[in-house]
């Protein structure tokens, strides 16, 4: 029995003897039907009858070799676009959170507004945004307007991930419970102090891993404006490809993004599962404090 | 005698379910007040009120003088000389146990920092609490934050605090140290309206005992009276009821 129990230093005791043998047996297993299973998918891709043209056009050392510089240096306007883009649509979207948030009758065209601003960018295709923005707006004509395609860019892609941006606030927002708001006001504070010193920072915080989800999303949305003539990454493998009459500098594009993105998503992840640990830790804590009574405080804590 | 609160004819109705049907209520300054009754027969709604949590339906109150309901006054400062402490606490749980006192006297009162933290320390020492200014509220037992919660209301020096089963989210281990530092505030001539289950407290504590049945204060007295004499039947149901579940 005793195995089972913890050792007084709170750590749980470790487990007996069979539990590492069978441990070691399953990582084996594992292993094995991986390299099966990944063994037969590539001797299917490779004996397969287009596969020697398929090397040729894709997987040419020459050509990659040739095009990485010219692609990994265009991926800089992907990331001056995104970054630019990215402090944009925190600020846009969180305004358009607060005023879609605001109560009583007389907010209502406000809540109108930004609610059809909302549904409108999350129902058109990125694309054709960014399209009408980026050849309607220049072809007015009107003077001062700006021409630069990278203008129009900024715009479209702020436009449209704000509309998603700002309904991941609101979810945070709606998730702070009203308990809150009416102990910051009972205190005097007004409406817009208990926002921004009580409901939002405790918002915020918990919707920071959807949030980086979107900034994925936006990372790799930054292609799509080259179709209005911005030289980025995919316009800059399309004229590569186009050179060379080769497609391997479309891959070199993908190993760009790939390494750019994983790290994001795993850090998306390692978030989140914290995030869900602090939950059940602060709630597990506050428990104690109460036997489960009552509604006890708001379970997560403020980063250090 | 000047009223510290003035309540009449106050009625809060929620969609069709009418829980305030006309309170009436004079408190005098440094009056203790204790509000009985069943669970759901309003308590919590006329503390609510009192602070314009709630909006009112019907009827006036009137707050050191001010009618408080009257139109076009400033809710946010009403608020600010009426303190309320809720059951559940509502610490923020993004600050500190210091943060949290001096939010509303730094944003709303504009203190400097360095003078609503003296003053911060000063109540949390007043009431145990020195050393655990800097702790984020979820590391404190529930009785803590209770006690940090009424610190809070307390740093804006209010003319009225009401107070809303403060104790009843605790364990039971953990009641007294609540009460204390109400029983203090008394002493020390804080103006209270206290809703709570807590009778043997409040027969202490209250100088007076209101029973709020469907809506309205049924009836009212000393606690002597209250509790060993009441004149109306649904009084002594009520307390037959709480002498049952050994409360009192
Ligand atoms: N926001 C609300 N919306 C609708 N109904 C409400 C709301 N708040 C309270 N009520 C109802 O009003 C009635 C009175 O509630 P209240 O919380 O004031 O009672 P209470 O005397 O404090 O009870 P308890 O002793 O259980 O705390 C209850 O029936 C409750 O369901
Ligand atoms: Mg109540």
């Amino acid at each position: 029995m005793s195995g089972l129990q913890g050792r007084g230093d709170g750590r749980p005791a470790r487990r007996p003897r069979g539990g590492d043998a069978s441990a070691f047996r399953s990582t084996l297993i594992a292993l094995a039907s991986t390299v099966v299973f990944f063994g037969a998918l590539a001797w299917i891709v490779v004996s397969s009858p287009g596969w020697p043209a398929i090397q040729r056009s894709f997987l040419n050392g020459k050509v990659f070799a040739a095009s990485l510089p010219s692609i990994v240096g265009s991926f800089a306007v992907n990331v001056q676009l995104f970054l630019i883009a990215e402090v944009l649509i925190l600020g846009l979207g969180m305004v358009i959170a607060v005023l879609r948030s605001l109560p009583g009758p007389v907010f209502f065209p406000v809540r109108l507004v930004t609610t059809i601003y909302v549904d409108v960018f999350r129902a058109l295709p990125g694309v054709l945004v960014i399209y009408i923005l980026g050849f309607g707006i220049p072809g007015l004509g009107i003077a001062g307007v700006p021409i630069e395609p990278f203008f129009y860019a900024v715009v479209a892609l702020t436009l449209i991930y704000s509309a998603y941006v700002s309904e991941v606030y609101r979810a945070g927002i709606e998730s702070i419970h009203p308990s809150q708001d009416a102990a910051a006001r009972s205190l005097g504070l007004s409406r817009f102090q208990s926002l921004r010193y009580v409901i939002l920072p405790q918002a915020v915080r918990r919707v920071v891993p959807p949030l980086l989800n979107d900034f994925i999303g936006l990372q790799k949305d930054t292609v799509l404006v080259s179709y209005i003539g911005v030289v980025e990454i995919f316009r800059q493998s399309y004229i590569k490809q186009a050179g060379s009459f080769n497609y391997t500098p479309y891959l070199a594009t993908a190993l760009v993004f790939l390494v750019m993105t994983i790290p994001l998503a795993r850090l998306t992840d390692w978030l989140i599962a914290r995030e869900v640990r602090r939950r059940q830790g602060g709630a597990a804590l506050a428990l104690a404090g109460t036997q489960g009574r009552g509604v006890a405080s708001a379970p997560t804590r403020g980063a250090r | 005698m000047t009223s510290a609160l003035s309540i009449q004819g106050l009625r809060k109705a929620f969609g069709r379910l009418e829980v305030l049907r006309g309170i009436d209520l004079e408190v005098a300054e440094h009056e203790v007040i204790a509000l009985i009754g069943a669970s759901g027969s309003g308590k919590s709604t006329l503390l609510r009120c009192i602070n314009l949590i709630e909006p009112v339906d019907e009827g006036r109150i009137v707050v050191e003088g001010t009618e408080i309901t009257a139109k076009g006054v400033n809710v946010d400062r009403v608020r600010r000389s009426i303190g309320i402490v809720f059951q559940s606490f509502n610490l923020f749980p993004q600050m500190r146990v210091l943060d949290n006192v001096t939010l509303a006297p730094r944003k709303v009162l504009g203190r400097r920092r360095a003078e609503a933290e003296a003053a911060a320390m000063a109540l949390l020492e007043r009431f145990g609490l020195e050393d655990k200014a800097h702790d984020y509220p979820d590391r404190l037992s529930g009785g803590q934050q209770q006690r940090v919660a009424i610190v809070r209301a307390l740093a804006m020096q209010p003319d009225l605090l009401l107070l809303d089963e403060v104790t009843s989210a605790l364990d039971p281990e953990l009641v007294a140290e609540v009460l204390n530092v109400i029983r203090e505030l008394a002493a020390g001539g804080m103006t209270m309206l206290i809703a709570t289950h807590e009778m043997g407290f409040a027969r202490d504590i209250a100088n007076r005992v209101c029973f709020l049945d469907q809506g309205v204060i049924l009836e009212q007295g000393p606690p002597d009276v209250i509790f060993r004499a009441p004149a109306q039947s649904r009084t002594r149901q009520f307390l037959e009821r709480i002498i049952e579940a050994g409360r009192l």
